[in-house]
């Protein structure tokens, strides 16, 4: 039960675009076309989850730990260590899925590269390591399954946001917008309206 | 002359948010006032400032096949100062911003920058660079932070001229994303005019 509030909330609540502001600059950059856009939200789906579990670990057992006989408690160091695991565990992925899956590899391949400076990756590693969640129950601390739920569930919702936005965006194409609105202006307009629809999921967990 | 070319270049013709629509993320989520926009772009200018700086020197001895993974190492050393910085001086700007602060390590202004400019510049002209499109981003930032503002809350900087409540929706994320579009436009048919 407590894992499905973790996914709603992450998916429509707290929608990693729409209401967090995290992985603008995919979403406004790949929405063009609706395959495109489909194959973006499996690749960070994959990626989310694995950087989650590897930076928990990592804040968990060498930021705050017990090294030879002395606590130590670098989180400072976050920001620095996450980012270099991240750009090293997309690399490694992108390395790894070329030998074992080459069909997959040809799909998501073009997006890997781009995945390392979707701040929607930091941000979710860096979200769960710092804030206290609830989910109906008392504010605590998410343990690790929760955290890599919660992170999936965030990409699960920038799939969502992201397929129906290149909807729109695929029929905007064929209308005749104003010429000063054209391109971005429009784009950012028609975001506002779906970021408005996705407040009325406000309130439900 | 040409070196007060690139202070001005990054703040209209090169204009980060109006004209290369980069570091969308930051520009979105933290400008629920104009106070509060400002201070963001204030920390990216000073990210973006050290880390030209650095970058244009260390740029001749980096290897160019690992490049990227050092400027990401360079920023991210910048970004945890302007982090520690902010939470000792500035501890309810540091409350507001919070994850974004740490975020500018992946604002792509600020790796754009060092890619398109500093690794083939001088220090002189990659600090007034670094200065130039930070003063523009923070000047953007804190005109969609300004017009939220008077529009959501009635207030501006902070001071309040009506007693009334806003239209809420403009501090609201939907907000964002619509005033960032208008003021877009608005920007486009000011730099047709011209």
């Amino acid at each position: 039960m407590e894992y499905l509030i973790i996914i709603i909330t992450a998916v429509f609540v707290n929608n990693v675009v729409l209401s967090q502001f995290l992985g603008i600059c995919p979403f406004l950059g790949v929405s063009k076309k609706i395959s495109t856009a489909f194959g973006m939200s499996l690749a960070l789906i994959l990626v989310m989850g694995l950087a989650t579990l590897v930076t928990y670990l990592i804040q968990n057992y060498v930021l705050v730990n017990t090294w030879f006989g002395r606590e130590i408690n670098i989180t400072f160091m976050q920001t620095i260590v996450f980012i270099l695991v991240i750009a090293a565990l997309v690399q490694m992925v992108e390395i790894i899925l070329k030998k074992i899956n080459p069909t997959l590899y040809q799909a998501l391949g073009i997006f890997l590269p781009l995945i390392t400076t979707n701040c929607a990756v930091l941000g979710a590693a860096l979200i769960v390591v710092t804030k206290e969640f609830s989910f109906g129950g008392e504010p605590h601390m998410m343990n690790l399954a929760e955290s890599v739920v919660y992170s999936m569930s965030l990409a699960i919702g920038f799939g969502i946001a992201i397929i129906l936005f290149a909807g729109m965006r695929e029929q905007l194409e064929l209308s005749n917008v104003p010429k000063s609105l054209r391109g971005t202006p429009i784009a950012l307009i028609t975001a506002g309206l779906l970021a408005l629809a996705f407040m009325g999921f406000q309130g439900i967990v | 002359m040409s070196k007060f070319k690139y202070l001005i270049d990054g703040i209209v013709k090169n204009n980060p948010t109006f004209v290369l629509v980069l570091g969308m993320c930051p520009t979105l989520a933290t400008t629920t006032s104009a106070i509060n926009g400002m201070g963001m772009g204030l920390a990216t200018m000073a990210v973006l400032l050290c880390s030209n700086i650095v970058i244009s020197l260390l740029a001749p001895i980096i290897p160019n096949k690992v490049r990227i993974p050092c400027y990401i190492v360079v920023i991210a050393a910048f970004v945890t100062v302007v982090q520690l910085v902010m939470q000792a001086f500035t501890p309810a700007l540091y409350e507001t911003l919070g994850i974004f602060i740490p975020l500018i390590v992946v604002n792509c202004i600020v790796l754009g920058r060092a890619e398109a400019f500093a690794n083939k510049h001088g220090i002189i002209d990659s600090a007034l660079d670094g200065i130039g499109t930070g003063i523009g981003f923070t000047i953007a930032l804190t005109c969609i932070g300004l017009v939220r503002e008077v529009l959501g809350n009635l207030s501006a900087f902070d001071h309040k001229f009506s007693s009334s409540d806003g239209m809420l929706v403009f501090v609201l994320a939907p907000g964002a994303f619509i005033v960032l579009g208008y003021l877009m436009v608005l920007f486009n048919k000011l730099k047709a005019h011209k």
